[in-house]
């Protein structure tokens, strides 16, 4: 199957990525290249296979959980330090609410 | 001899003996980045003052007695480690001035041990490239050459191309690395050293840039098995900071160096003879076997049925992850941001992520993004994770009949710097023997060990049962001192 313009449009909405008018052809070759590429997985018998999550080679438990407690914390300027832009200790972005 | 040709062993024994100090070593690697460097580009940032203070205060630690197993050794750190204090940049615009207030838990525990940091090795951008030309700083160059087009400037592979050029031109005795589908293992191959990514959740990856998560590993770069062994003791441990972290005790890795191969059974994986392969790869391969069969090693031939599906299920399930990974670069908190007079917070988004990631990114966060769109997610994304688990029980199988698996490291030398640029797949099919050991989690080892007609390094890649990089480096040990490598590269720091 091969992805539309539309469709690339949309994926970079999704994504969050500007896509200039002048690029979305190009982006549509690329990624209809690659999956076109990716679907020969279709063919693979995976009928009764788990999906694997996660890369731990021995499989489950994959991932522990920590105790819920605070462990870190009251450091605002060392948080802030990269930040673009900073309102007192606040990230600063542009008006979200009118 | 030149300080810079020191192995890392070597270096530690010539501290420890006082026939050097750290800042005279160091001191001659800041030396030899400021020749070579400006040419290889293999370094983002040097810091050499920072290294300076350090190696002065590694020798006051040895002079009182205190001295660490890395005490005073000058190494490049990949610059996808977070390092407090210093910029790290992941190879992109978008973290072009990062400078993180903490350390990565694998570099700390470098510092601990007493090493000293010359400055931050260049890389693909987000680790994402085999060939480091994707880098928002400009590509590196391989110090190696072709021996009858020496003015043909080679690739040094990547992701963790800076780390491999720097250890292989003696800008640094080792390097950190990251190898998520073979950037530990493609660059050092391609760039005549060793390099291993261990067992997934033998290294903490808190404070690594995420690429892919269930894939990404740190390991080592350096001119030795021995070395690497070193670094990685060093790099390794549980750390509650990364709940992927496996808590299982670090062995001596050096000392299982030396352990010989004999009685082992390798497997010799009948799916990785490739339609095409070429002829010097394959010899490579067969002499591999027969060194190691003369060291007392018993080959058996294994089946890994699922290895064709390797590459293609390695780009569903990174990029997938990688667009989720990357979600968090938005030009709010940290990095790059760029707006319009009139942006609202979306569109500053949008700006700022289109300006701040080069294309290898973009289209991988897009491929990501798309396979886990409502309506894909089980064709694409699901089915790959399905591909992935037979990949796994492959090895598995494997096991029953083998401890350790012999494969090429790469089917070719390093190419031009201007080839393959420009076809995505085709890029994507240097990684065809490496991929498999990040989808199975399992620890594998580029070793150098041998020339191909144009003169360039080629590597033997060795795979190993999960958690056991013992064995992992005694093979490749085996390998090394068979190989006898010695050939050097043509831009090194004492040439």
């Amino acid at each position: 199957m091969s992805l539309d313009t539309a469709t690339i449009r949309r994926i970079a909405s999704l994504a969050r990525i500007r896509l200039e008018e002048a690029d979305v052809g190009r982006m549509q070759n690329e990624l209809n290249g690659i999956l076109g590429w990716i679907e020969q997985l279709q063919a693979v018998n995976t009928d009764g296979v788990e999906p694997m999550a996660g890369g731990a080679p021995r499989g489950e438990p994959a991932m522990r959980q920590r105790d819920d407690v605070v462990t870190d914390g009251g450091q605002p300027d060392q948080v802030l330090a990269n930040a673009p832009d900073r309102a007192h200790d606040y990230f600063a972005v542009p008006k979200v609410v009118e | 001899m030149h300080p810079t040709d020191f192995t890392l062993r070597g270096a530690i024994d010539a501290l420890n003996e006082g026939i050097i100090s750290s800042v005279e070593l160091t001191q001659a690697h800041l030396d030899a980045i400021a020749k070579l460097n400006p040419r290889l580009n293999a370094y983002i940032t040097v810091t050499g003052d920072k290294a300076l203070a350090q190696a002065k205060a590694s020798d006051a630690r040895r002079a009182e007695g205190g001295a660490g197993p890395l005490e005073g050794v000058p190494l490049a750190i990949k610059d996808l480690f977070c390092t407090a204090g210093t910029l790290t940049t992941a190879g992109s615009k978008i973290l072009g001035n990062f400078v993180p207030p903490y350390e990565s838990t694998v570099s700390g525990n470098l510092l601990r041990d007493g090493a000293v940091f010359l400055g931050k090795a260049n890389l693909d951008e987000f680790a994402m490239g085999s060939s480091n030309g994707t880098s928002a700083f400009g590509p590196v160059e391989n110090p190696w050459s072709r021996r009858n087009d020496p003015g043909a400037r080679l690739v040094p592979g990547g992701s963790s191309g800076g780390s491999a050029a720097a250890v292989a031109a003696r800008l640094a005795l080792g390097a950190t690395a990251t190898d998520t589908g073979g950037s530990i293992r493609q660059p050092a191959a391609f760039c005549g050293i060793a390099g291993i990514k261990p067992t997934y959740g033998r290294c903490s990856r808190f404070g690594v840039v995420a690429f892919a998560s269930s894939l990404d590993q740190a390991g080592p770069v350096a001119r030795t098995v021995e070395d690497c062994a070193i670094l990685l003791k060093s790099m390794s441990g549980f750390d509650a900071k990364d709940s992927t972290s496996a808590d299982v005790p670090v062995p001596d890795f050096a000392a299982a160096c030396a352990r010989g191969v004999k009685g082992l059974r390798i497997g010799i994986p009948k799916e990785y003879r490739l339609d095409g392969m070429p002829a010097e790869i394959e010899a490579l391969w067969q002499q591999g076997m027969d060194w190691l069969r003369a060291g007392g090693a018993e080959l058996v031939e294994i089946s890994l049925p699922h290895t064709r599906h390797a590459l293609p299920t390695y780009y569903v399930v990174a990029p997938a992850e990688a667009s989720s990974n990357l979600a968090r670069y938005d030009g709010v908190r940290f990095g790059l941001r760029q707006t319009a007079p009139d942006s609202d917070l979306r569109d500053l988004y949008e700006r700022t992520r289109a300006a701040g990631f080069g294309d290898e990114v973009k289209r991988r966060i897009m491929i990501g993004t798309y396979v886990l769109s409502a309506g894909y997610y089980d064709a694409y994304y699901l089915k790959a994770q399905k591909v992935r688990a037979l990949i796994r029980r492959d090895f598995d199988e494997a096991w029953q009949k083998c401890d350790a698996i012999l494969t090429p490291a790469t089917p070719s030398a390093a190419f031009g710097m201007d080839e393959k640029q420009d076809d995505p797949v085709a890029m994507y099919l240097n990684d065809v023997f490496t991929v498999t050991a990040n989808l199975a989690g399992l620890p594998g080892l580029a070793v150098p060990a041998g020339l191909s007609a144009e003169g360039l390094p080629l590597g033997l890649q060795v795979l190993g049962r999960a958690f056991d990089e013992e064995t992992v480096f005694a093979v490749g040990t085996a390998l090394e001192h068979a190989a006898n490598f010695t050939a050097l590269p043509g831009l090194r720091a004492s040439a």
